[in-house]
């Protein structure tokens, strides 16, 4: 199998989640779809890795791991946050920075 | 070549004193004024210590030098804060503190009804100390700090009672006319350290001889400039009227005896930047004359008797301007009249001020009238003093104005004449107006109006008046005895050739002259003055319409400087206001513009933002593809 299918797959999962962020107003989905580019990423990564023929790509991809595990904890956190105070999770209500 | 140990203490004293009396405020108002007096007598003392030791010796040990302190010292350009004493100095430093003196005397009584005495003689002080500076520096540059000093102090108390706007005003105008001739000096300071590198006086005079004419013409105009200013010369003298606004005693001194004449000083100082070029003693002499003419014109139509009195000042340093311009042995009579002018000008000063005081302040003389019943002190002293300017024998001004006259008539060339006949005509206009302030002062009807007669003056206001008048008599007879201000000053400005090449006129014809161009104006102000009124008469001829504006000066220089002055900083204010504020709020209104419309970016809106920086990453990408391939 041609080893570029796999960068295909990389750009059609990170417009897929990019779409998602431009279009979707729950926070959640919006998040969900952070995570699909961020993995996106991770793939084209790992690809570029196997084709060089070395471990650079698989290195940078553990480093987005480890960040975006902390990014799901801060912005979940802050997703909850914001449910509380204004009972959604619509990213068009919380245009401004007050209540 | 002596150096001497008490030099410093001549200014050093009055400086102090000055110094104390001003911060220690009003603890002092009960012995200020003794403790200044007591310090310009004590100056005169050193002076009179200093003059016996000069006239002990004789060449070159009768100057003497004392070095206080290294002032500039860069490469070989080298200031010292020297102090140099030789004969021309000393005559100044005994006119200064001399007559500094009586005056500080008579001011104790003179302004004793002021509450701001011990200010007044705190300024007083400042004005010797800086007034001695001035002569007794050895150099342009120590001379200019004593310049600048009898500038301030002047102003200071020009402006002494400033909470009248028009004395105040009075003592801008003092300041700026002076600052203009300030300029000048400091021009020729820079000039003569460019073309000699160095600006001490013996410098100067060594390399004048070898300097090209155009420079040294140069350095003359700007020197003549800096005199102008401060000796209220054409065509600076427009201050010297209004400068009268400050009290009499300060008029008296300053403005008749002593700082006014700092001119002359400076000419005479620097006789060998005039020695070697004719065509700066040439704008000398044109100075000289046309302020002669300009300063008795005035004079003979004024009311006010200081302003009368301050012309005839102006008028008198003209002669002396002439004199210094008319070469070698010309400047030994300018400061001949130099000194008889700030014993009789002085002393005619005090006796206004006198005559002030017994009538209430009230300047105008056609409010006086017969006050020689009423003063006879004031009005023998002040008469002393007028047949001393008249220039009537054997009074003081016969011996000074004469040699002028003589010395411009055997000029020798072309225009001798002419300038000898515009100083003769002089004489017989001061004649004039003296005579005019003399009869309507202290002759004819009285013409005051208030209820009190005027009443004479204390001691301590006569008894200064009284030696003036003294030295109004004999001083003329004293110098010019033997030649003893001429060799005297001979070392100094070299005024060794004492020859006419041909004589235009006689002594014995001059001197005849004089007298009839004296008796003339005399006998015409007698006829016209001997009964005035006591309002001044409306329906006059032109001529004297004009000297009462003091010949349009104030209208000129409104006309010609201010005006003009003013038409500048209001365009240069528009232009302020348009191009320069225009440009800067250009920047800010286009700056708020593009705010405008980026500021709809900011809209809040997450998922806005988000296009945004995913435009933005593609177009960073597309840019770097762009690039790299």
């Amino acid at each position: 199998m041609d080893i570029s299918n796999y960068l295909y797959l990389s750009i059609i999962l990170f417009t897929i989640g990019s779409l998602g962020v431009l279009v979707r107003r729950n926070a959640i989905v919006i998040f969900m779809c952070i995570e699909l580019m961020l993995n996106a990423t991770n793939l084209a990564l790992v690809t570029f890795s196997r084709i060089n023929g070395n471990l650079d790509g698989q290195v940078a991809s553990f480093f987005t791991m480890v960040v975006a595990a902390c990014e799901v904890v801060v912005g979940l956190a802050i997703i909850v946050t914001i449910y509380r105070s204004r009972r959604s999770a619509s990213v068009d209500d919380a245009s401004l920075l007050r209540n | 070549m002596r150096t001497s140990n008490h030099l410093v203490y001549l200014i050093a004293l009055p400086l102090f004193s000055s110094a104390i009396l001003l911060l220690l405020g009003r603890i002092a108002d009960k012995w200020g004024h003794l403790v200044a007096t007591l310090v310009s007598g004590s100056a005169f003392a050193i002076g009179v210590s200093e003059f016996f030791k000069m006239h002990s010796q004789t060449g070159a040990d009768r100057t003497a030098t004392q070095k206080v302190f290294d002032w500039i010292s860069v490469g070989s350009f080298k200031v010292t804060g020297s102090l140099m004493v030789d004969q021309l100095s000393i005559c100044f430093v005994l006119l200064i503190t001399g007559v500094g003196t009586l005056i500080h005397i008579y001011s104790i009584a003179y302004m004793s009804h002021d509450k701001d005495r011990r200010r007044f003689f705190a300024f007083l002080n400042l004005f010797i100390a800086a007034m001695l500076l001035l002569v007794l520096g050895d150099s342009y540059l120590n001379l200019y700090i004593g310049w600048e000093g009898v500038g301030l102090a002047s102003y200071l108390l020009i402006g002494f009672w400033n909470q009248n706007p028009v004395y105040a005003v009075a003592a801008k105008k003092a300041f700026i006319a002076n600052r203009v001739g300030d300029v000048g000096l400091s021009v020729a300071i820079m000039l003569s350290f460019a073309q000699f590198g160095t600006v001490s006086f013996t410098g100067v005079a060594e390399g004048a001889p070898h300097a090209s004419s155009a420079a040294l013409t140069a350095i003359g105009a700007m020197l003549l400039l800096a005199a102008a200013g401060k000796s209220a010369q054409f065509p600076l003298q427009s201050w010297l009227g209004d400068a009268m606004a400050g009290p009499t005693p300060v008029s008296a001194l300053i403005h008749a005896a002593t700082m006014v004449t700092a001119g002359v000083y400076l000419i005479a100082r620097s006789h060998f930047i005039f020695d070697a070029s004719p065509t700066a003693r040439m704008l000398v002499i044109s100075v000289g004359v046309i302020t002669l003419l300009f300063g008795a014109i005035v004079g003979t139509a004024k009311d006010d008797i200081k302003k009368a009195l301050a012309a005839s000042t102006m008028s008198q340093i003209g002669y002396m301007i002439l004199a210094t311009g008319l070469g070698p042995v010309g400047y030994a009579f300018a400061i001949m009249h130099l000194l008889t002018h700030g014993f009789f000008k002085a002393g005619m000063f005090l006796g206004a001020g006198s005559v002030m005081h017994g009538m209430n302040d009230e300047v105008n003389m056609r409010k006086y009238g017969g006050l020689a019943k009423f003063m006879p002190i004031t009005a023998v002293t002040f008469g002393l003093g007028y047949l001393a300017i008249l220039g009537v024998p054997p009074f003081a001004g016969f011996y000074s104005k004469d040699k002028i006259i003589e010395t411009a008539f055997n000029f020798g060339g072309s225009k001798a004449g002419l300038i000898g006949c515009a100083a003769l005509l002089g004489a017989g206009i001061t004649a004039f107006y003296m005579t005019r302030v003399f009869v309507m002062t202290f002759q004819g009807s009285r013409r005051w109006e208030t209820e009190s007669e005027p009443h004479e003056s204390p001691f301590l206001m006569w008894g200064p008046m009284v030696v003036l008048a003294i030295g109004s008599v004999a001083s003329g007879y004293l110098l010019s005895s033997g030649s003893a201000l001429v060799n005297w000053l001979q070392p100094v400005v070299n005024a060794s050739h004492v020859t006419h090449e041909k004589e235009l006129l006689s002594p014995n014809t001059i001197s005849g002259l004089a007298l009839a161009a004296v008796i003339a104006g005399t006998s015409l102000a007698i006829v016209k003055y001997r009964r005035v009124s006591a309002k001044a008469p409306t329906n006059v001829s032109l001529p004297t319409l004009a000297a009462r504006a003091d010949l349009g000066q104030d209208n000129f220089n409104d006309r010609v400087l201010v005006k003009p002055g003013f038409a500048i900083t209001r365009a240069l204010l528009v232009i302020d206001h348009s191009v320069v504020d225009g440009a800067v709020r250009l920047v800010g209104w286009v700056v708020q513009e593009i705010s405008d419309v980026l500021k709809k970016l900011q809209n809040g809106y997450v998922r806005s933002y988000a296009l945004m920086m995913i435009v933005g990453v593609f177009i960073c990408a597309f840019t770097l593809w762009a690039v790299t391939s």
